[in-house]
């Protein structure tokens, strides 16, 4: 289905970016020349060890950090322009609820910044409840919910708006097995059902090979893109698909690819 | 009960040494009054005369509660020799000189940490403020006020009540303000929030907490700031005044009274403060 390939389908483009951090101890150069395209609809995980790069250049896109050299765009303007017109939406580590807000209110919480009219925003609240399963959750005060749970709360914040890029910053890592197996199911689905473009930061390898189309492996020091994996995993995929060869030899070749990347230090 | 039971234990300790202590220093004046009269006095009876003395060294509890008691309930509580109506001048003061302060206090919070020049210049001299005595400086405030015109014996004590009160507001005023947390602030961002709407919906929300703590610390400071304003030799009115009086006139009972009745009206400030808390708590989604 990505057959295609127009400039409109190019949602997020890459180009020989750079971006290096004045600290205390000297330059470091977070990202060097990374060049990356992702399309329409793809489902791309970053994986690395940490210091790769990977939340940077999701911060990147988000305009929350700004490169020090080469190009990047967003759906075709600049993350800042594309920040503005509220492109994507944002999942945290943390949930990042605010403890004084209820649920529904905190999923509200964007809508009200960007100004929705009262009806929209309780029109939106009830679906993206309903989305991420949460419904009758509304009233509820965050620290009433698990973590599981309050992670989902988070996604729905980030769906409230239509923004069609979502970016996602381990939004699972502080969750056990068992729950983050759930949620990477429940984030596939929504991913069907809503049809996003979604950049996917994770520390997990069998995470990435799962839920992505695509696999970016980054390497530390300076961080750089080592390998981009097109995953030939169907886009209809049951928790059962990990046990497959296929899900085994893709898993693999992100495994050497880490490996590579970290040359002498493993 | 499980509660109430330390709070009665310490209690009953304060007492029993109060009692002790009066004994012992209103002891001297029995000796000394038997000793003119040319009779002499056993244990027993100094200790029963050390508990009814017209002017005693240190009053035993049930003299200034008496005194306190009736200072209260005696007279009618718009008659100026009633305490409650002396309570409620000084009470008045402490409410004004508080928002004034609670006023002072978050605008200067507000104003140093979104400028860093106002934190520069400013801030010092809030904390040097508050290394000037007080009582050095209320007869100043009061002068001037007289000075410019202000007839009000209020305004005076409320701007001394407000220039202690104003500064726990301000210190825990900047640290709820810069509460929140990268993450938080950069989630604000993801969703272009304006710089208003990042201090009415996330900056002045997490800053709740350190603006009640900083409030209980600020009420009694200011009920402090309106009673020295009530010291400086002339004032008759509220309970500063009182007690000032009762130690000029060597009328201790007096000044034991409104320096309770003082201790009461504090207890009362302190439980409304609590009380609007606990409420602003509930509101804000707490669990308790």
């Amino acid at each position: 289905m990505k057959d295609e390939v127009t400039p409109m389908s190019r949602v997020i483009e890459a180009r020989d970016l750079n971006l290096v951090f004045q600290t205390a101890d000297g330059p470091v150069q977070a990202l060097k020349d990374v060049n990356l395209t992702i399309n329409r609809g793809d489902f791309v995980s970053f994986i690395g060890p940490s210091g790769c790069g990977k939340t940077t250049f999701l911060r990147c896109i988000a305009a929350l950090e700004h490169p020090t050299g080469g190009r990047l765009t967003v759906n075709g303007m600049t993350p800042d322009q594309a920040r503005m017109a509220r492109a994507y939406g944002y999942v945290f580590q943390a949930a990042g609820l605010y403890p004084w807000r209820t649920i529904a209110g905190n999923i509200r919480l964007p809508l009200e910044i960007m100004g929705f009219s009262k009806a929209d925003q309780e029109e939106r609240v009830a679906r993206v409840l309903d989305l991420v399963e949460l419904s009758g959750f509304g009233k509820k005060f965050p620290w009433q919910l698990s973590g599981g749970m309050q992670q989902r709360a988070s996604i729905a914040r980030a769906l409230a708006f239509d923004a069609d890029i979502l970016l996602m910053d381990e939004p699972f890592g502080a969750l056990d097995e068992i729950v983050r197996d759930r949620l990477n199911e429940e984030v596939l689905k929504l991913w069907a059902r809503t049809g996003k473009t979604v950049a996917f930061v994770t520390h997990s390898i069998p995470e990435a090979v799962y839920l992505s189309t695509k696999i970016v492996v980054m390497s530390p020091r300076p961080g750089r893109i080592s390998d981009v994996i097109d995953s030939p995993l169907p886009r209809e995929r049951p928790l059962e698909i990990r046990d497959s060869r296929e899900f085994i030899e893709i898993a693999h070749r992100v495994r050497e690819g880490l490996r590579a990347g970290h040359g002498d230090e493993l | 009960m499980k509660r109430v039971l330390p709070v009665l234990t310490v209690l009953c300790g304060i007492v029993a040494l109060w009692y002790l202590a009066s004994v012992w220093l209103n002891a001297t004046w029995v000796y000394d009054q038997a000793a003119r009269d040319g009779r002499s006095v056993t244990f027993s009876q100094m200790v029963v005369e050390t508990q009814s003395q017209e002017r005693p060294l240190l009053p035993p509890p049930h003299q200034v509660g008496a005194e306190l008691w009736k200072g209260l309930t005696a007279q009618a509580v718009t008659s100026k020799r009633s305490l409650v109506w002396h309570g409620y001048k000084t009470f008045e003061a402490t409410m004004a000189g508080f928002a004034l302060g609670i006023a002072l206090g978050v605008g200067l919070a507000v104003a140093i940490v979104y400028s860093r020049t106002v934190d520069r210049s400013v801030m010092p001299w809030a904390i040097i403020s508050q290394t000037v005595p007080i009582v050095a400086l209320a007869p100043m405030i009061i002068v001037l006020s007289s000075k410019m015109g202000i007839d009000s014996k209020l305004v005076p004590k409320a701007i001394i009540a407000a220039y202690l009160s104003f500064f726990p507001v301000l210190v825990g005023m900047i640290k709820g303000l810069r509460s929140p947390d990268a993450m938080q602030l950069d989630l604000m961002r993801t969703w272009n929030a304006s710089g208003l709407q990042n201090f009415l919906v996330l900056r002045l929300p997490s800053s709740m907490p350190y603006f009640f703590a900083s409030l209980k610390v600020a009420i009694a400071a200011a009920l402090v700031g309106a009673i020295v304003g009530e010291l400086p030799s002339g004032a008759t009115v509220g309970l500063g005044a009182r007690m000032l009086q009762g130690s000029q006139y060597g009328r201790p009972l007096d000044m034991w009274a409104a320096l309770f009745a003082a201790a009461l009206l504090a207890g009362v400030l302190i439980l409304i403060v609590g009380q609007l808390e606990r409420l602003a708590r509930k509101r804000m989604g707490a669990a308790g």
